[in-house]
């Protein structure tokens, strides 16, 4: 490999180009409209000359000498038969026109006056920018008495307008870029500088075009059509207007054409400079195709989020990369993917070859890329690819030598970055180490679906797999999924048990859970544990134990567990543990769960984030052990109620209702008290939300209290793992009040909800109260009033991203170069402080537990 | 033990000694204390962000992301008041934008000590809320072929209708008011030459003419919050509070920010944007660490006044031409550069990303030096 002196850009210049720089950049001047001769060889002097570069594979660059995609093309230039004005700068252009004197172009304001007027004006620009400062001189020179008079020369001044886009009026005699060129021309450097132009790089009128620039072939390629026809570009067909119109007005001059011929085609050539510059110009009809459809020209192309900057410039595009659909699997390690074998036979790593490992890679090279785990490419020092075939195989095989790059197959332990778009935040582009798996999708465990929000309903993820050293160290070092398991937007963990695994271990270390022990080895040896000598030698094991198994010997906790909050009586509410054995307490999402998940914090703590890992792999898979064997299946009789309950239950909503009528009555007879600072209206609104809720938590505490006690469904509840108790409640006894807009739903312009319903109805039925639950079916009234307000919330879900959208690309584009510098302050990217400690008090929340420091932990560790 | 806590001031920062103070037992010996301290100074050092952290880049991510998971709904009831709010998604845009109107404005006024209690609480708040003539009308008649209007007033309210003639008169020029017996305010106008229509005008304006009150102040509401009474109100006007004499100004607040900007300072207005953002992560449920919500605060009030987040205020500050290119209007910006003859540094990280060269934060900061032989070859 040649060795490349390192370069690196320091500046970027901003300017415009004098029509000198332009002539000295160009390598070609354009002379002629035509593409192609007869051959379709490229004409000399035409647009498609190949002194601008190369797009035909076989051509050599006549500037440079290089081929198709190495040349990276040259800048050609026209010389107008008349300046036009560019159409980017008119407002410019009118601003110093009006604030100079058509007669000396010296700026319209008094010597006296000048050096006063400059400091407010560096002021002005500062705070505001450029056209503000225009404008404020603008506005100062009218404000002077001496408005139509030149204070040097004093000629008289006339009113100079624009006749949009591009025409200047003056005094209603019309003002030739000719004539604008020479009035700018004779403005001085220090009257310009007034104006915010630096006249080191910019000459105001260099603003009015006499040499036109053209663009290289390399950014206008033409495409060959499947016809053989050729496609130009439509840079290419507007240049081609342009150096029409110029000949023709070239000619047209030269003969002593009469005036008009010439205004005329001026004012074209004026039309096709303008719109090859912007072609959505609001005054001008937009330079269009055959077909009609407008030209793509080079504002649009740099323009929005197509345009060059961010689509190619800001948004890049990656090889070595996967992406499939993806699927759960809890026998892989948190930070694993399982990766298809298809596709880890199309993505490769490359291996330099060195004198020790030429043996190992040569078994690759031979393998090939049909076998797996061969190789697909080999690299040469100077950089030439070759592919491994049946046929080069053994000459390969010969020919490498360290120094040759190997690009082998993905294997086992190679590292990767996992991504799911949307992107939102770091952790959805973590490092996962390769697990070779047969079948067709990706696979993660089920545990890191969190920070990716992911589910499996279809979702699809990429895959990349880095190729230097210096990105894989960066990915492993800064990127692995342990390295990531707090949070920094609240300082706690984001990964932990979920779903079923939280389920399982709530089962696992109920009091009754009690196995052989040669079922509890069973269990324990299916989640990856071997070594059985330090287990107990009880004949029946408790669930606990087996938990307990999976613990450090040394560890001690103390927390409490969901429980807690019902029965705090009960020894199992408090979760202790000592030695690294369960003493009592029940596992359940406060300790095991994701953000909460107090014992999974602490393990991580103590125990650093890879051991953390591997002890959460084992949980989660024990969870699912458990229910392997426990069973787990939730059924409709999980939410069957007594009797008795159910009659009570419907009581409840009755009363409810019939107090709702009463208040009506209360209402429309007007003894119905407002309340303090609201109409009676809201007040009866008020009172019947308040009353009818209030019947819904309270059938909800008797479902709870009175259905099956130890059913899965219940589990899932008691346990955290899934549902809560207003779900339960919803199923088996009454759906509730549908809320609409913040408040019931309204009897909008014909006095009622529904056509089954009186006018002007204010029970609770009629307004969205759905009286039964999701078991014993809805009504047709209610199930329309559900789906109203499951409208009403797909509606928010697809108004809210594109906004939440621009808000995060606004935040992100803002606070992007931000960061914390050596002296601890936090600065942007000019230098300037922000704080002087980042928060306050520099602590880095992802380090954090939940952005502050645990001392009393740290007073009681102390000894 | 003063001592030990000393030997630390300037070593870690106030509230974790204030912690250490309230965990330590009350008669820690010496040693152990200063065990503790090591240890805590040990912890506080390993939890310190790193230099080069991008921490601009994980607060923007920590706000944004949950922006996908809050509401739309836009109001929210405070307490049992009919004052709604903006509140979720709307209202946190609102802040960041930096919005000089914000849709519902709302004060908490909170008051000095014999009124905190609740003394003449009703009254007070009534005294503030703006109210306009059409509040004190009871109806408004115009005699066409006379050309008079008589208005009658409302009978229950509580300002003389004296001084009712007294506001009309300094605020309406034109008419002459005066009251008739029945206390009905009689409208001439003082030229002969009105015409009919400009009573119709009149009718309407004397409807919205400011009588007492604050003005801006639409609605108040007593409030009781702990122990002590408060008045909030929908509508805001500081300036206008702050002369009562029943207001205790250390602890009122208003919602919008520009106004604390205006009354109290920068300094205020930047604490108001913090607790304004956490209000709105409050009512939705979602946790965000206050370092980020003071970082972006502290960005947009770094300037010395209040920036939004969009093109015209904090992009716009940025010293490079193609950060700002990359975000909106990129031909305006590369426009503007080019007469000023601006330079880009490079400095920050989005124009690194686009000429491909390693971005100055994070690992992208160290550098290696090496020497690299001359002689050709030595790599070979």
């Amino acid at each position: 490999m040649e060795v490349q002196p390192h370069k690196k850009i320091a500046q970027l210049e901003f300017g415009i180009m004098s029509p000198r720089f332009i002539k000295d950049m160009a390598s070609a001047k354009i002379v002629t409209p035509e593409l192609y001769d007869k051959e379709g060889y490229p004409v000399d002097g035409g647009l498609m000359d190949v002194r601008l570069g190369v797009i035909d594979p076989g051509l050599k660059c006549k500037t440079c000498g290089q081929k198709l995609k190495e040349c990276p093309g040259h800048f050609g230039f026209i010389e107008l038969a008349r300046p036009v004005v560019h159409i980017k700068f008119i407002n410019v252009i009118m601003d110093l026109l009006r604030c100079t004197c058509r007669d000396c172009s010296r700026i319209l304001i008094p010597k006296n006056k000048i050096d006063k007027f400059r400091i407010q004006i560096e002021e002005v620009g500062e705070i505001s920018g450029l056209t503000a400062r225009r404008k404020t001189i603008k506005e100062f020179i009218s404000a002077l008495k001496t408005v139509n008079k030149c204070p040097y020369c004093k000629a008289k001044q006339f009113k100079i307008t624009l006749e949009k886009p591009t025409t200047v009026i003056e005094d209603e005699k019309r003002l030739s870029p000719i004539e604008i060129r020479t009035r700018l021309e004779k403005v001085t450097d220090s009257d310009i500088e007034l104006f915010g132009i630096r006249p080191e790089s910019v000459r105001p009128e260099w603003m009015i075009l006499t040499i036109l620039p053209i663009p290289p072939v390399t950014m206008r390629p033409s495409i060959t059509l499947e016809s053989g026809e050729r496609s130009e570009d439509d840079l290419t067909h507007k240049l081609g207007d342009i150096v029409r119109i110029n000949q023709r007005l070239f000619e047209n001059i030269n003969a002593g054409a009469p005036e008009i011929i010439i205004e005329d085609l001026w004012d074209l050539l004026q039309y096709h400079v303008t719109t090859f510059i912007d072609n959505n110009v609001a005054q001008l009809p937009p330079a269009r195709h055959r077909g009609g459809q407008p030209l793509k020209t080079l504002t649009a192309r740099i323009k929005s989020k197509e345009g060059r900057i961010r689509h190619n410039l800001v948004g890049k595009r990656t090889n070595f990369s996967a992406r499939t659909v993806i699927s759960p699997d809890p026998k892989l390690q948190i930070n694993e993917v399982g990766v298809p074998l298809v596709i880890a036979m199309k993505l490769t790593v490359p291996e330099r070859t060195t004198e020790w490992n030429m043996k190992y890679l040569k078994e690759f090279i031979e393998r090939g890329p049909g076998k797996y785990p061969g190789s697909n490419y080999i690299i040469r020092p100077d950089g030439k690819r070759k592919k491994i075939t049946d046929e080069t195989k053994e000459q390969l095989l010969e020919e490498i030598q360290p120094g040759y790059i190997v690009e082998r197959h993905l294997m086992d332990g190679d590292v990767t970055l996992f991504n799911r778009q949307p992107s939102l935040h770091r952790m959805s582009m973590m490092c996962h180490r390769v697990r070779v798996l047969p079948g067709l999708t990706l696979r993660l465990n089920p545990a890191v679906c969190a920070p990716y929000n992911a589910d499996f309903d279809g979702d699809e993820m990429n895959l990349h797999v880095p190729q230097t050293e210096e990105a894989r160290a960066e990915a492993e070092i800064l990127m692995e999924v342990q390295t990531q398991l707090i949070s920094p937007r609240y300082g706690l963990s984001i990964i932990g048990c979920n779903q079923d695994a939280i389920s399982g271990n709530y089962i696992l270390t109920q009091p009754w859970f009690k196995v052989p022990r040669s079922e509890a080895i069973d269990m324990l040896s299916a989640i990856g544990i071997e070594d059985f000598s330090k287990f107990t030698t009880k004949e029946t094991v408790t669930g606990k134990e087996i938990f307990s198994y999976l613990l450090p010997t040394d560890f001690n906790f103390k927390g409490l567990s969901r429980l807690y909050k019902d029965a705090p009586e009960d020894p199992d509410s408090v979760v202790e543990i000592k030695n690294g054995k369960i003493l009592h307490g029940i596992m359940d999402k406060n300790n095991l769960g994701e953000g909460s998940g107090l014992l999974l914090r602490t393990l991580h703590k103590k125990y650093g984030s890879t051991a953390m890992v591997d002890i959460l792999g084992k949980m989660y898979r024990l969870g699912i052990e458990t229910l392997f064997r426990h069973g787990f299946s939730v059924s409709l009789s999980d939410l069957d109620l007594p009797a008795e309950s159910h009659k009570e239950v419907k009581d409840i909503l009755l009363k409810a209702e019939q107090e709702v009528e009463d208040f009506i009555a209360k209402y429309n007879d007007g003894s119905l008290e407002a309340m303090p600072g609201r109409s009676r209206e809201e007040t009866l609104e008020l009172r019947i939300l308040e009353r009818l809720n209030r019947a819904r938590d309270d059938s909800g505490r008797i479902v709870t209290k009175k259905s099956k006690q130890n059913s899965h469904m219940m589990n899932m509840v008691r346990s955290g793992s899934r549902g809560n108790v207003i779900n339960l409640a919803q199923m088996a006894a009454c759906v509730g009040q549908q809320a609409l807009r913040g408040g019931r739903i309204s009897i909008g312009y014909r006095g009622r909800t529904l056509s089954c319903f009186n006018s002007n109805d204010l029970r609770a039925p009629a307004r969205g109260f759905i009286r039964n639950g999701f078991k014993d079916g809805l009504k047709p009234h209610e199930a329309f009033f559900m789906a109203m307000t499951g409208r009403d919330s797909l509606m928010d879900t697809a108004l809210r991203t594109p906004k939440s959208g621009y808000l995060y690309r606004r935040l992100a584009n803002a606070l992007q170069d931000l960061k914390v510098e050596y002296d601890y302050t936090v600065r942007d990217a000019g230098g300037r402080i922000v704080q002087f400690q980042y928060g306050e008090d520099s602590v880095d929340v992802s380090k954090s537990e939940a952005g502050k420091i645990n001392i009393r932990k740290i007073v009681r560790s102390v000894e | 033990m003063d001592s030990v806590y000393k030997e630390y001031e300037s070593e870690l920062p106030p509230q974790i000694i204030e912690e250490v103070k309230k965990h330590v037992e009350k008669n820690v010996s010496k040693p152990r204390l200063k065990k503790i301290m090591e240890e805590v100074y040990r912890e506080y050092k390993q939890t310190i962000a790193d230099p080069g952290e991008s921490v601009g880049l994980v607060c923007a991510e920590s706000i944004g992301e949950p922006g996908t998971q809050m509401t739309l709904n836009t109001f929210h009831f405070a307490g049992v008041s009919e004052m709604n709010v903006t509140t979720g998604l709307p209202r946190l845009i609102e802040i960041l934008d930096g919005r000089k109107e914000i849709s519902t404005k709302m004060t908490e006024i909170h008051l000095k000590k014999p009124w905190s209690g609740g003394k003449d609480i009703t009254k007070i708040a009534k005294s503030i809320k703006e109210t306009t003539f059409e509040e004190h009308i009871n109806s408004i008649d115009i005699d066409m072929v006379e050309l008079t209007m008589v208005i009658k007033l409302n009978e229950d309210t509580d300002i003389a209708p004296e001084q009712l003639v007294k506001i009309l008169s300094k605020s309406v020029r034109a008419f002459t008011f005066k009251l008739d017996k029945e206390n009905n305010i009689v409208v001439r106008p003082s030229s002969k030459d009105a015409s009919l229509n400009s009573l119709y005008t009149l009718k309407e304006k004397i409807k919205t003419v400011w009588v007492s009150g604050i003005k801006g102040i639409t609605q108040v509401l007593p409030v009781k919050k702990g122990d002590n009474f408060i008045i909030m109100t929908a509508g805001s006007n500081l300036k206008e509070i702050a002369k009562l004499e029943f207001v205790d100004l250390y602890n009122t607040t208003t919602n919008d920010i520009f106004e604390l900007e205006r009354t109290f300072g920068i300094e205020a207005a930047r604490q108001g944007i913090i607790n304004e953002i956490q209000k709105v992560i409050k009512t939705q449920g979602i946790e965000i660490d206050i370092r980020h919500i003071m970082l972006v605060s502290d960005t947009m009030c770094m300037s010395g006044s209040v920036l939004g987040i969009n093109r015209y205020g904090i992009v716009k500050e940025k010293p490079s031409v193609l950060a700002r290119a990359s975000f909106e209007t990129p031909i305006k910006q590369i426009i503007e550069a080019s007469l000023i003859g601006e330079s880009d540094y490079l400095n920050s990280v989005i124009e690194n990303v686009m000429i491909n060269q390693p971005v100055p934060v994070g690992t992208g900061i160290p550098t290696l030096i090496a020497k690299i032989s001359k002689s050709k070859g030595d790599l070979k």
